[in-house]
C-alpha cells in the first residue's frame, strides 16, 4: 500500500515517511480510512456553512425565516446526519480495534529474537540479546543510542526506564510506547526496510528530552550476524554485565504490578 | 444593602443551601479521588496492612464517636434554629465545636506518639496516604469550627439562623467523610 | 494588572458605592460589583495573553532559527528555557487565558445581566474568587523568575519528572507551578458557585429554565463540569506537592508508588476541562450568530440536551490521552469507542449553528466574521480529533505535531477567537461606545489567516514525524533537513505578522474608548436582557423599582406579522418596548 504521506509531498518539502515495518502500513490504512470519513463530513459541512453565508446575506426588504427546528420536517436536518455520524464512527471503531488490537494487544508468539530497550536521562541503552537470541545470557551485546536489528525478524522488546518517563518512537515503524520507571513492558515490530532509522524520544523528559535521539540499523542476516560476531563480549566481560544489568534496571519484583 | 439577586429564589429553595450542596459536591470528588487512589493502591499492595495493623482502632472509634456526637448537637442547633430560638441554637453549635476541638485534640496525641514512634509521612505509600487523608479532613474539620464559631455568634443575637442549617449540612459531611475514612485507615487491616 | 480595570470602569459603576472602605484604586479592588469584577478578570486575561503569547513567539524563534539570540529575550533559549516556555505558555493560555476570560469574564458580566439580577447572589464571594485568581496569578508569574527557572515539565507535569527536583532541576519551580495552578483552581470554584446558583435562583420574574440565553446556559454547564472534575486534581495536587517538598512517594514506583496514577487525575480533569473552555465560547457564538443573522436558533432545547449530553461523556473519554501511556491495552478499546462517541454531540452542535442561519439575514459585522470563524476553524481542530480517537492511528500521532495542531485548532478559535467575538460584540454595553468596524475587520483578517498558515504547516509536520516539546531538531536526522525547516520557519514568520496585527486591535480599543460614537441601549437590536439597559449599565444594572420582568425566550428574531424583526424579552406581548413591571424583582422569600 502506499503511504498516505505521498500525499503531502510537495517541492523542496519531504515528509514523506518510509512504511518500515510489518505494521506500519495498516496504521496508514485507518489514517486514510478516518480521513476519507472526516474529510468528507469536514467538506460537506464547511461546503454548507459557506454557501449559507453567501446566499443568505442581509439584503434590504427581505427578512429572515422564522424557523424554530421544532417540527420533524426541520428536525431531520439534524437527526439524519447525526445518525449518519454515528454510523461512520462505528465503522472508524472498528477498522481502529483491528490495527490496535495487531500493534499493542496480539503478541506474536515465538517471536525470532528480543531486545531490551532503557530509557535513561538522556541516552538509550539497548540490551541485545546476541546470538542466542535470548535475554541475559552471557552472550548479550549492550549499546548505547544505536539499536541494531536484523530485517524481517520478529522482534519481542522490553521497554524500561530508569528515572522519569521516556517514550520509544520510531517514525518509520509507526511505534511507540512509553517506558515507565519500575515496570517492563513488553511488545513487538517486525522490521522490512533495511537501513538507518531515527529514533525519537516522544515523552518529556527533562532537560536534554530534545537531545534523547538514537538510531535503529536494520540490517540484512549477514551483515546483522557479522556486527553481533564481532560485537559479542568475552565471556568474563558479559558475566559481569549481566550481573550490573539485572540489577540495576529491573530488579527483582518490580516487573508488574 | 445586599443585592435583589440574594432575595430571589426561582427554585423555591434558599440560594445559601444550594450554593452548599454545589461546595459538597466539588468536595465529594476531591475525597473522591483522593480514597478511589489509597483503596486502588491498596488492593495492589497488601503488605500495607502491616502498617495498617500499627494504627489504633481504639482512638479511632473514639473520635468517630465523638464527631457523630458534634452532628447529633449540630442537628439540635438546626432545631432549636427553625423555632427561632437563637441562644440554644447557638449554645448547641458551641457544644460541635467542643466535639471539634476534642477530635482535633485527640488526632493531635494520636499523631504525636505515632511520629514519635518512627511512622512518619516518608515512611510508606500507607502513611502518606493515612496523613494526607486524615489531614485534609482534619483541616475541613478547622474550618468548619471557625466557620461554625461565627455562625454561633450571629445566631446568639438572633441574626442569620438559617445559616445554623447550612453549616449543619456541612458538619455533616465533614462527619460522612470520616465515615469513610475510619474503616479505611482503621479497620482494614 | 488591575489598573486598567479602573480607568475603564471609573465614574459609571461605583458611583454610589464609596462611602465604606478603602478608597482609591483599592476601591476597585475590593468592588463587589460583578462588572467591575469582570473587568478585572478580563485585564488580568489580556495581560496573560500578552505574556503567553511572547512565549510562542520567543519558542518558536528558537524552532526557526535554531540558536540565535531572540531579539526581546536577551539571548539564546536553552534547551532548559524552552522546556519551560512551552510548559508555561500552555499553562498559562488555558488556566490563565482562556479560563478567566471566557469563563470568569464573561461569566461575571453576563450572567446577571442576561438573567435580570442586579449582581450575583454572593458578591464578596465573587470577590474573593477574584482575589484568590490575583493571588494564584502572582505566583504563577514568581515562578518564573525563582532560581532554577519556571518549571519545565509540561502543563502536564508528569511525574516523576515532575516529583522530583534531581530530575526537573526547577526545585522552586515546580512547587509555586502546582501552587499556582491549585490557588486557580480554587478561585474557579468560588466563582462556579456563584454562577451555578445566580442562575438557578436569581432569574428574572417570569424567566424559565428555557427562557435562559444558551450562553448562559453553557458557561453554567461549564462551571458544573469544572466543579465535579477539577476534585480529583485537586487531591493529586497535594500529593504532588508533598511528594515534592516532604519526599513522599505517591508517584514514585521505588517505593510502592506509581506514576500512571497522576495521569488518570489529570486527565480525568483534563479533558472536562476542555469542554470547560469550549462551552462558554460556543454559547458566545450563537448569541452572535442568532443576532446577526436574525434567526431563531436551530432547536434551542436540542442545543441544551447536547450540550448536557457532551458534559457527561466528557467524563469517561479521558485515557485517549494516555493510549501508548502503559494502560492496559483493553482499556483503550473502551476509549475509542467513548471519544469517537463524543463526536455525535459536537456534531450537532455544529449541524444547529449552522443550520441557524439558513434562511437568515446575514449581516457580517466585525463580532459575526469573528463568531463564523470561530465554528469554521473549530471544525478542522473537531475533525482531526478523530484520527487521535482512534487508538490505532494515535499509536503514530501521539505526541507529534499532528495532536499540537489539532488543539491549537480547537484552543485558538476558543480562546482567541471566540473571545474576540464577545469582545466586540458587547464593548458596546462594556465601555459605552461603538468600536471601528473597519478596524475591526482589517485585525480580524490579519488573524485569522496567518493563524492558519501557523498551525496548518503544523499538521503537516506533525505527520512527517515531528514530536512535541524539542527545542532542536538537529539531533533527528530526519527532522533536520532544510524542507521541514522551511516549514518551522514560514510558521514562526506567520506569527509574527499575526502578532503585529494584534496592535491593530489595542489601538482600536484605545481610539474607539477614547472618541469612538457614544453606544445606544441596544446596537445591535439583540433580545436578551442586558440590551435593556444603559451602555454601560450603572451599578445595580436596572433602577432598583425597573428591574426586568421576562415574558418570553431570547431568540425571537424576525416573527412573522411584526412590525420590528427583533422582540426583547422584556417586552410584555403587543406592547411597546418601555413598559417595565415597578414591582418586579420581588419574589420568593
Ligand atoms: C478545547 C479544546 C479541545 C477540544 C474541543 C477537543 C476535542 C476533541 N479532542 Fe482533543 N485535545 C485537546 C484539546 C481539545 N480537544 C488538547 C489540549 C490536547 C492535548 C493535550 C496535551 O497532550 O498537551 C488534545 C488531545 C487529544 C487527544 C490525545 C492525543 C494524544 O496525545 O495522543 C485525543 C485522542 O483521542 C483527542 C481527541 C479529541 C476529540 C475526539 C475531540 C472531539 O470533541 C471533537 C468532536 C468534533 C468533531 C468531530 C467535529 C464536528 C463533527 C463533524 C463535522 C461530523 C463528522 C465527524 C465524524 C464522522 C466523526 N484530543
Ligand atoms: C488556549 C490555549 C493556547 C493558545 C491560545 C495558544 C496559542 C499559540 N500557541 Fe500554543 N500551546 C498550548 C495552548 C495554547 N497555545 C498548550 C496547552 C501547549 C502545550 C504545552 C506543553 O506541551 O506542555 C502549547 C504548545 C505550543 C507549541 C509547542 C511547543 C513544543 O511542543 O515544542 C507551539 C509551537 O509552535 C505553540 C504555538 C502557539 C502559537 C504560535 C500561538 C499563538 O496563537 C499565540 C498568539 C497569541 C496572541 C495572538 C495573543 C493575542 C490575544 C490577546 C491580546 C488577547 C486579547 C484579550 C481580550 C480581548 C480579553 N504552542
Ligand atoms: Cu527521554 Cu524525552
Ligand atoms: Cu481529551
Amino acid at each position: 500500500m502506499n503511504s498516505f504521506f505521498e500525499f503531502f509531498r510537495f517541492e523542496g518539502f519531504d515528509p514523506l515517511i518510509e512504511v518500515a515495518s510489518s505494521y506500519a502500513a495498516d496504521i496508514d490504512g485507518l489514517i486514510w480510512l478516518v480521513l476519507l470519513v472526516v474529510g468528507f463530513w469536514f467538506l460537506v459541512a464547511e461546503g454548507v456553512f459557506f454557501w449559507f453565508i453567501l446566499k443568505f446575506r442581509a439584503q434590504p426588504g427581505r427578512r429572515a425565516d422564522y424557523i424554530d427546528g421544532k417540527n420533524k420536517k426541520h428536525k431531520r436536518w439534524i437527526t439524519v446526519p447525526h445518525l449518519l455520524v454515528l454510523g461512520f464512527d462505528v465503522l472508524i471503531i472498528v477498522v481502529s480495534f483491528n490495527v490496535w488490537y495487531k500493534i499493542k494487544m496480539d503478541l506474536p508468539e515465538n517471536p525470532d529474537c528480543h531486545v531490551r530497550v532503557i530509557g535513561q536521562q538522556w541516552a538509550w541503552t539497548f540490551q541485545h540479546a546476541g546470538a542466542d537470541c535470548e535475554l541475559d545470557t552471557a552472550d548479550d551485546i549492550f549499546t548505547v543510542d544505536e539499536l541494531h536489528v536484523e530485517n524481517n525478524k520478529v522482534y519481542h522488546f522490553e521497554l524500561q526506564a530508569t528515572d522519569v518517563l521516556h517514550s520509544f518512537s520510531v517514525p518509520v515503524w509507526r511505534i511507540k510506547q512509553d517506558a515507565i520507571p519500575g515496570r517492563s513492558i513488553t511488545g513487538w515490530f517486525q522490521p522490512t526496510e533495511i537501513g538507518e532509522f531515527d529514533v525519537q524520544c516522544a515523552e518529556i523528559c527533562g532537560f536534554g528530552h530534545s537531545v534523547m535521539a538514537a538510531q535503529v540499523m536494520v540490517e540484512d542476516a549477514e551483515t546483522h550476524a557479522a556486527w553481533v560476531a564481532e560485537n559479542t563480549p568475552v565471556t568474563e566481560v558479559a558475566e559481569a554485565a549481566v550481573e550490573g544489568s539485572a540489577a540495576a534496571p529491573a530488579p527483582a519484583g518490580m516487573e508488574d504490578r | 444593602m445586599r443585592p435583589i439577586a440574594t432575595t430571589r429564589a426561582a427554585t423555591g429553595t434558599e440560594t445559601g443551601k444550594l450554593a452548599v450542596w454545589w461546595v459538597l459536591a466539588s468536595e465529594v470528588v476531591i475525597f473522591g479521588g483522593l480514597l478511589a487512589s489509597y483503596v486502588m493502591f491498596r488492593l495492589g499492595h497488601p503488605e500495607w496492612a502491616d502498617a495498617a495493623a500499627v494504627t489504633n482502632t481504639h482512638i479511632g472509634a473514639f473520635n468517630t464517636f465523638v464527631l457523630l456526637t458534634s452532628s447529633l448537637t449540630a442537628v439540635l442547633a438546626h432545631q432549636a434554629a427553625e423555632r427561632g430560638d437563637g441562644k440554644s441554637a447557638a449554645k448547641f453549635l458551641y457544644f460541635t465545636i467542643g466535639g471539634a476541638a476534642v477530635f482535633i485534640g485527640v488526632k493531635t496525641y494520636e499523631w504525636w506518639y505515632e511520629i514519635s514512634h518512627g511512622y512518619t509521612i516518608t515512611s510508606n505509600g500507607f502513611w502518606a496516604f493515612y496523613y494526607t487523608a486524615a489531614g485534609l479532613h482534619a483541616f475541613h474539620v478547622i474550618a468548619g469550627a471557625i466557620i461554625m464559631a461565627f455562625v454561633a455568634r450571629d445566631a446568639a443575637k438572633n441574626l442569620e439562623l438559617h445559616r445554623v442549617e447550612l453549616i449543619g449540612i456541612y458538619w455533616h459531611f465533614v462527619d460522612i467523610v470520616w465515615i469513610f475514612l475510619f474503616p479505611l485507615l482503621y479497620i482494614a487491616k | 494588572m488591575v489598573e486598567p480595570a479602573v480607568d475603564l470602569t471609573h465614574g459609571h459603576a461605583h458611583d454610589d458605592h464609596a462611602h465604606h472602605g478603602p478608597q482609591g484604586w483599592l476601591k476597585y479592588l475590593w468592588s463587589t460589583d460583578h462588572k467591575v469584577i469582570a473587568m478585572q478578570y478580563m485585564f488580568t486575561g489580556m495581560f496573560m495573553a500578552l505574556v503567553g503569547g511572547f512565549m510562542a513567539y520567543v519558542f518558536r524563534m528558537q524552532l526557526a532559527f535554531p540558536d540565535i539570540s531572540v531579539p526581546g529575550w536577551g539571548g539564546v533559549v536553552s534547551m532548559g528555557e524552552y522546556n519551560s516556555l512551552v510548559t508555561n505558555h500552555g499553562t498559562i493560555m488555558i488556566f490563565w487565558v482562556a479560563m478567566p476570560v471566557l469563563l470568569a469574564a464573561f461569566g461575571n458580566y453576563l450572567i446577571p445581566l442576561m438573567v435580570g439580577a442586579d449582581d450575583m447572589v454572593f458578591p464578596k464571594i465573587n470577590r474573593l474568587s477574584f482575589q484568590v485568581f490575583f493571588v494564584s496569578t502572582i505566583v504563577i508569574l514568581a515562578s518564573l523568575f525563582v532560581e532554577g527557572g519556571g518549571f519545565a515539565g509540561a502543563w502536564t507535569a508528569y511525574p516523576p519528572l515532575s516529583a522530583d527536583a534531581t530530575y526537573n532541576l526547577t526545585p522552586l519551580g515546580s512547587t509555586l507551578w502546582v501552587i499556582g495552578v491549585g490557588l486557580e483552581f480554587v478561585a474557579f470554584l468560588l466563582g462556579g458557585i456563584n454562577f451555578i446558583t445566580t442562575l438557578m435562583n436569581s432569574r428574572a420574574p417570569g424567566m424559565r429554565a428555557f427562557d435562559v440565553p444558551l450562553v448562559v446556559w453553557m458557561i453554567v454547564v461549564a462551571s458544573i463540569l469544572f466543579m465535579l472534575s477539577v476534585g480529583p486534581l485537586l487531591a493529586g495536587a497535594i500529593m504532588l506537592v508533598f511528594d515534592q517538598t516532604i519526599g513522599t512517594g505517591f508517584y514514585n514506583p521505588a517505593t510502592g508508588g506509581d506514576p500512571i496514577l497522576w495521569q488518570h487525575l489529570f486527565w480525568f480533569f483534563g479533558h472536562p476541562e476542555v469542554y470547560v473552555v469550549l462551552l462558554p465560547a460556543m454559547g458566545v457564538v450563537i448569541e452572535i450568530i442568532t443576532t446577526f443573522a436574525r434567526k431563531k436558533v436551530f432547536g434551542y432545547r436540542i442545543v441544551i440536551f447536547t450540550v448536557v449530553a457532551t458534559g457527561v461523556l466528557s467524563f469517561f473519554v479521558w485515557a485517549h490521552h494516555q493510549f501508548i501511556a502503559g494502560i492496559d491495552p483493553r482499556m483503550a478499546n473502551i476509549f475509542t469507542i467513548t471519544t469517537l462517541l463524543i463526536s455525535v454531540p459536537i456534531a450537532e452542535l455544529c449541524f444547529v449553528y449552522i443550520a441557524t442561519l439558513y434562511g437568515g439575514s446575514i449581516r457580517l459585522t466585525t463580532p459575526m466574521l469573528w463568531a463564523l470563524a470561530f465554528v469554521a476553524e473549530f471544525l478542522i481542530g473537531g475533525v482531526t480529533g478523530i484520527f487521535l480517537g482512534a487508538a490505532g492511528a494515535d499509536i503514530y500521532f501521539h505526541d507529534t505535531y499532528f495532536v499540537l495542531a489539532h488543539f491549537h485548532y480547537t484552543f485558538f478559535p476558543i480562546a482567541i477567537i471566540g473571545t474576540y467575538a464577545a469582545f466586540t460584540y458587547w464593548f458596546p454595553k462594556m465601555f459605552g461606545k461603538m468600536m471601528d468596524d473597519r478596524l475591526g475587520k482589517w485585525h480580524f483578517w490579519l488573524t485569522i489567516i496567518p493563524f492558519n498558515m501557523i498551525f496548518i504547516p503544523l499538521f503537516v509536520l506533525g505527520m512527517g514525524g515531528q514530536h512535541r516539546r524539542i527545542s532542536n531538531y538537529s539531533s533527528f536526522s530526519e527532522l533536520a533537513g532544510d524542507g521541514f525547516q522551511s516549514v518551522r520557519i514560514f510558521a514562526t514568520i506567520s506569527l509574527l505578522i499575526m502578532l503585529a496585527a494584534q496592535l491593530i486591535f489595542f489601538y482600536n480599543c484605545w481610539k474607539s474608548w477614547r472618541s469612538g460614537p457614544k453606544a445606544p441601549k441596544n446596537p445591535w437590536k439583540a433580545n436578551s436582557l442586558e440590551w435593556t439597559t444603559e451602555s454601560p449599565p450603572p451599578h445595580g444594572n436596572w433602577r432598583p423599582d425597573r428591574m426586568p420582568v421576562v415574558y418570553r425566550g431570547p431568540y425571537e428574531y424576525s416573527v412573522p406579522d411584526r412590525e420590528e424583526d427583533y422582540w426583547p424579552q422584556n417586552e410584555p406581548d403587543g406592547a411597546p418596548l418601555q413598559v417595565v413591571d415597578p414591582d418586579a424583582g420581588e419574589q420568593g422569600r
